[in-house]
């Protein structure tokens, strides 16, 4: 689709498309792991560009959330015949465009990539980013008394599930959808480096419930989430009370019931937000309580939440390891 | 006035959704709602409540439900 990265980040690129190689060749830096991961969508709002960004920033998170630093990355695409015959609104390029706005925020250049024809248009990237094997964030990184940051509000699945479903306010929930999802993680990555934080993991598709119990289990602890301190997306919590909840939200929580302890007075909707279905969600910080103040100061400084929403607590006998309260 | 709305075979949100439509034309009426999956069940029991209504499920055969909604 002609689209390059700026020259700083393609002299990382020691053989690649341009002279079209078989494979791209990378220049590394010295000392560091590498840490990959790769994600695919499909489209959540209706702009294709958007729609772009937000498949990137999604992408990029997994790298952020171990502490790493995103060096380079392939395009993967999958569109309708149709659309690869005949694309008179640009659809392919806007979306590929729109990757490419969240790759250059990134600092990651632009490798390569591959379509393929689907009855189903899809769009992600496999990423690859750099990380100091000594200082990652891990998800067995956990211990009691470690207290929980949240860094960006809950309820894309169910204001997703609105916009489709061309609900009421869903034109300003698909903005709301655009604003939150395109937002990518490095501040929450910088911040997991300049502390060294133990553990974190960003929240996608197993909500903030599955991901939270994803790190309890691995760590051999219980992390308890306050209901009332989490952060909502405007209109989540009318949706959710109005059953505009994804199957896979209700999935997540049925899923993930038995390692759960809902304690009494939860607000059923709210405890459906926390198994809610995520897309390009915020990242999930462990922070040692002398540090939570600075974690706080510098998420705010470079604008993102800083919202403190459960601490981490000794292992249950009963087993649970995630209690909502 | 009572109406009868079969989802049966929809997966979410297509059956709330077709309950919350029809109660947005006709608020005072009651409803009879079938579903076949808890996801389903759950959402178009909790939307019910949530606009003031009562609602009383009844299991029926080959995993269907059928959920007696009307004004409490």
């Amino acid at each position: 689709m002609g689209i390059s990265s700026p020259p700083h980040l393609e002299k990382r690129v020691l053989a690649g498309r341009a002279r079209n190689e078989d494979a791209v060749v990378l220049h590394f830096p010295p000392g560091k792991a590498i840490v990959q991961s790769v994600d695919i969508l499909t489209p959540i709002v209706n702009d294709a560009f958007s729609f772009g960004r937000i498949a990137a920033a999604n992408a990029l998170s997994d790298i952020y959330a171990m502490g790493g630093e995103p060096w380079c990355a392939m395009n993967i695409a999958c569109f309708p015949q149709e659309m690869a015959a005949d694309d008179p609104q640009q659809i392919l390029p806007q979306i590929l465009r729109g990757g490419q706005s969240a790759l250059l925020e990134a600092g990651a250049v632009l490798a390569g990539g591959h379509t393929v024809q689907d009855e189903e248009l899809k769009y992600g990237l496999a990423v690859t980013g750099v990380i100091d094997p000594d200082h990652m964030a891990v998800n067995n990184g956990l211990k009691a008394g470690q207290r929980l940051l949240l860094t960006k509000g809950l309820g894309t699945g169910i204001l997703a599930t609105a916009v489709k479903a061309r609900w009421e306010y869903h034109e300003e929930s698909e903005q709301i959808l655009t604003e939150v999802c395109s937002r990518l993680n490095k501040v929450g990555g910088s911040v997991i480096r300049e502390l060294r934080l133990p553990a974190a993991t960003d929240i996608t598709g197993f909500g903030l419930g599955g991901h939270a119990l994803e790190m309890a289990q691995a760590s051999g602890v219980c992390i308890a989430l306050n209901t009332q301190e989490l952060p909502l997306l405007p209109h989540a919590l009318d949706y959710a009370r109005d059953g505009l909840i994804p199957s896979g939200s209700h999935l997540n929580r049925n899923y993930w019931s038995c390692s759960t302890l809902v304690e009494a007075g939860v607000d059923e909707a709210l405890e459906s937000i926390v198994f809610d279905t995520q897309t390009s969600g915020g990242l999930l910080l462990a922070v040692p309580p002398e540090l939570l103040d600075e974690a706080r100061s510098l998420l705010q400084q470079g604008g993102d939440m800083a919202c403190e929403v459960g601490e981490v607590l000794p292992p249950r006998e009963d087993g649970k390891a995630l209690l909502l309260r | 006035m009572s109406q009868t709305i079969d989802t049966c075979g929809l997966s979410c949100p297509q059956p709330v959704l077709l309950f919350l439509t029809a109660v947005k034309e006709n608020p005072d009426d009651s409803y009879t709602v079938l579903v076949d999956n808890d996801a389903s069940r759950e959402n178009v029991s909790r939307a019910a409540r949530n606009r003031g209504f009562s609602v009383e499920a009844i299991d029926q055969d080959q995993g269907v439900t059928r959920l007696e909604i009307s004004k409490a």
